[in-house]
This record gives C-alpha cells, structure tokens and sequence, in this order.
C-alpha cells in the first residue's frame, strides 16, 4: 500500500512539473539576434511612430500609417526599415514557435505580440484596431 | 501485488493524457509573458516605468 502511494506521489509530482514549465523557450541564438537587430532599429523607428508615420498593425506587424508625416526625400528610407522591420518580427513568431517544438503556433505567438505591442506603446503612436481601422493611443 | 500494479496502470493511463494536453494547446499565459520581456528588451522599457529610456521621440534622429 505503501509503495502505491509513492507511485500516485510521484505522478502527482510529473503532472505539477509538467504544469509548471510552462514558460516559453526564448533563449534561442536566432531570438537573440532578432531582437539586437530589432532594437538597434527601434532607434530609427521610434520617432516615426511618434509623428505617426508608421504604425502597429493589428497583425503584428508595422506599416506606413501616414506618409506626409516624413519628408519626400526621407520617405523611401523609412519604407526599408518598415519592411526589414516586419522581416525580422516574422521571422521572430516563426522561430519562437519552432523553438518550442510547435510551428503551428505561429499565429498564435503572431496574436499576442500584436496585443502586447499595442498595450506597451506610448501614448501617442497609431495603432490598428481589431477591425484594421487606425487608433490613436 | 497485482492490485498495485492496476492501480497504477489506471494512474497512468488518467494522468498521461493530461501531461499530452497540457503539451497541446497554446500557452497563452506564457506567451503573454514571453512577448512582454522581447518587447521590453527591443523598445528598452525598463521595470516600473511604461517608457523607453532615451526620447528620441522629441527630437530628430541625427543625421537627417
């Protein structure tokens, strides 16, 4: 009887680990350079989500919002960091549900990113709302 | 003895699904959290404060 209830202990145990790890695998060398990449880029970026240039998509992702908002001359660059941005946070929902043994999670990790970027903004920058419409924070 | 060993089965055969399921679905709690410390990593928010450390937000970027 006495080893029975070692054994239902020791599965109680499993289970409760098994609950408990569930924080997500992060720690990854393509994360890692993802993130230097996109927060060396933050710095060129910042300021145009301020004017509302640019802003965060309800995808995700970021885009033009308001083109008269950045010079003539300086539109085309800030079009290539909106695409290289957007390259590397693709990239950075890929790889994070592949580090964690699930692709399929992908739009899931997508999705809450979109959320979390929105609820972490400063007030001011643009932001799409669940129907696609810009907001204003 | 036989006794143990089908009440262990039976533990078995409850608890491992849930393991399985647990391993399944989407973690949202923990994906909120890991979403939370890339951003605050990438737009350099720091603990206790909604803002990035520099504003560049109030001037220019250099060069331009």
């Amino acid at each position: 009887m006495k080893k029975l209830l070692f054994a239902f202990l020791a599965l109680i145990l499993t289970t409760s680990v098994f609950a408990a790890g569930a924080d997500l695998e992060i720690n990854t060398p393509a994360i890692a350079s993802l993130k230097a990449s996109m927060q060396a880029r933050h710095g060129q970026l910042a300021s145009h989500y301020a004017s509302g240039a640019v802003g965060l998509t309800r995808d995700g992702l970021v885009a033009m919002h308001d083109a008269n908002a950045v010079p003539l001359a300086q539109r085309q660059g800030v079009n290539g960091l909106v695409s290289a941005e957007n390259g590397d946070r693709n990239a950075l929902y890929r790889e994070i549900a592949v580090a964690n043994g699930h692709p399929e999670w992908e739009s899931e990790v997508r999705n809450t990113f979109a959320q979390r970027w929105v609820q972490k903004a400063q007030g001011g920058w643009w932001y799409q709302d669940a129907g696609g419409g810009w907001v204003k924070k | 003895m036989k006794r143990i060993f089908y009440a262990g089965l039976l533990t078995a055969i409850v608890v491992l699904p849930a393991c399985v399921t647990i391993n399944i679905y989407f973690p949202a709690a923990a994906a909120e959290k890991a979403a939370d410390k890339i951003i605050d990593e990438v737009w350099q928010i720091k603990k206790g404060e909604q803002k990035p450390v520099d504003q560049p937000a109030d001037q220019p970027a250099q060069g331009k």
